[in-house]
């Protein structure tokens, strides 16, 4: 029987949390990896079983991306590193930042997005990565910036068709495309701008902190980003950007998220920017966009009606594959919601966790 | 006999779950350096892939700690203790 899967990736560990009755109510696993970062966790649907994997960071021993073949009962960490900098770069792994299947038409390739700044591909389901040399000796990097939270490129999206074609986003450095199969990459940051840079350079080619970067598999050429101010659409693949900020409370925020079924469809947690990062009015919210962003609507059935003062990050919401979909996401002090109504009305999956980094979900054989 | 490297309880699955590894080698360098020949899991734990002793980790041959001292190019002699700990740190 289909069971749905949600991994909850934490500052102190992974809590896998799996649904008893159509996503209703929720068995949460003991916590793994304890007192571990987990900012990256992915479930590759294309495999069968379905492959997750983690990304890990213990604070003594450093970062390892592990996998699961029995939906996170157990791990396996490779004999070789999954990912590490070749000797070359003289540089080390500091984290991994998002883990991508690509497309089914390339069933064994995974990329990942790491910190430092840099994208790494596998081609055997994940076991082992390389890094794309061509943006690792991009010539813009000696000016690429970290973000508060790192020099982490922590978006990747490949084309859903044109395997030679990615699209990556790193804070604060911007978004990135290759149209060439990582050869050469071009920045795709025309119309975001960085406001706080002096008038009259407020539109750089690169350096915005782009905060969350999403697209929908049907419509490829339309990009939704959060960025460190300012949410924006592209409707020509990365081209330009136009801001779709209207009605939202605040510009500011980490994830977004387009609902699987609807392309036109996108969820966000705006935040009181940026000094304060609470969300606006300390009230818990979730705003949805039914028109790719040109209106918005306030979503609050189920969620605290208490003064709320708790993010939610870039990875920290997220969509699952079931039909109707079901939307995710999880707060800085470890509660996490789920809707399976489009946001209508959001039922609590997990509190009390330690403060969600990362989130994905998946309906599983 | 091999130098002796003496694990905390958290990497010792990382060692089949012994608390005690022989490692040949007359610097610490060459011990970690058979390390990931013997046990590569383990040996990341210690250094990054640019072959540097982690930030948080701690280690002392023979009772004395090689940070700040000869670190990675630390002589060990046949039968040393080379034992490895956590620093205290994080949250």
């Amino acid at each position: 029987m289909a069971q749905t899967i949600l991994m909850i990736g934490t500052r102190k560990g992974l809590v896998m949390a799996r649904d008893r009755d159509h996503r209703q109510s929720w068995n949460l696993d003991p916590i793994q990896f304890a007192n571990n970062e987990v900012y990256a966790v992915a479930i590759d649907s294309r495999r069968d079983p379905p492959r997750l994997f983690a990304g890990v960071v213990s604070p003594h021993w450093g970062p390892v991306l592990v996998h699961s073949d029995d939906l996170g009962r157990t791990w396996t960490e490779p004999e070789q590193a999954a990912i590490a900098f070749p000797e070359a770069t003289d540089t080390a792994l500091i984290r991994v930042w998002q883990i991508q299947p690509a497309p089914d038409n390339q069933p064994d390739v995974v990329y990942a997005g790491v910190e430092p700044h840099a994208v790494f591909r596998s081609d055997d389901g994940g076991v082992r990565f390389r890094l794309i040399e061509g943006l690792w000796k991009h010539p813009h990097r000696p000016e690429w910036t970290p973000g508060a939270g790192g020099a982490c490129l922590h978006t990747v999206l490949p084309h859903p068709t044109d395997p030679r074609k990615v699209l990556v986003a790193m804070s604060a450095a911007g978004v990135y495309r290759t149209s060439d199969g990582g050869e050469t990459w071009q920045p795709a940051n025309t119309g975001i701008e960085v406001v706080w840079r002096p008038e009259g350079q407020r539109r750089p080619e690169f350096g915005q902190c782009v905060h969350k970067v999403a697209t929908h598999p049907a419509r490829p050429e339309r990009l939704y980003a959060q960025n460190h101010f300012g949410v924006y659409r592209s409707d020509n693949g990365g081209d330009s950007w136009e801001a779709i900020e209207s009605g939202l409370p605040s510009n500011f925020g980490f994830p977004m998220v387009v609902h699987p079924q609807r392309p036109a469809t996108i969820f966000s947690f705006p935040l009181q920017a940026d000094a304060e990062r609470m969300p606006p009015g300390a009230r818990c919210r979730v705003y949805r966009s039914d028109d790719a962003g040109d209106s918005w609507q306030t979503f609050a059935a189920g969620l605290p009606d208490d003064p709320y003062y708790a993010a939610v990050l870039r990875d920290a919401m997220c969509a699952d594959s079931g039909d109707p979909a079901g939307i995710y996401f999880g707060t800085r002090v470890g509660d996490v919601f789920a809707t399976v109504d489009g946001g209508d009305a959001w039922a609590q999956v997990g509190s009390h966790l330690p403060d969600v980094l990362s989130l994905r979900a998946a309906v599983v054989p | 006999m091999s130098p002796r490297l003496v694990l905390p309880a958290a990497l010792r699955n990382c060692a089949d779950g012994r608390r005690e590894v022989e490692v040949q080698g007359a610097t610490l360098r060459e011990v970690l350096d058979g390390l990931a020949t013997q046990l590569p899991v383990l040996e990341r734990r210690l250094r990054d892939e640019r072959g540097q002793l982690r930030e948080h980790v701690l280690v002392f041959v023979d009772g004395v700690g090689v940070r700040g001292a000869a670190e990675l190019d630390t002589p060990v002699r046949d039968g040393a203790e080379v034992y490895v700990a956590p620093a205290v740190s994080g949250g």
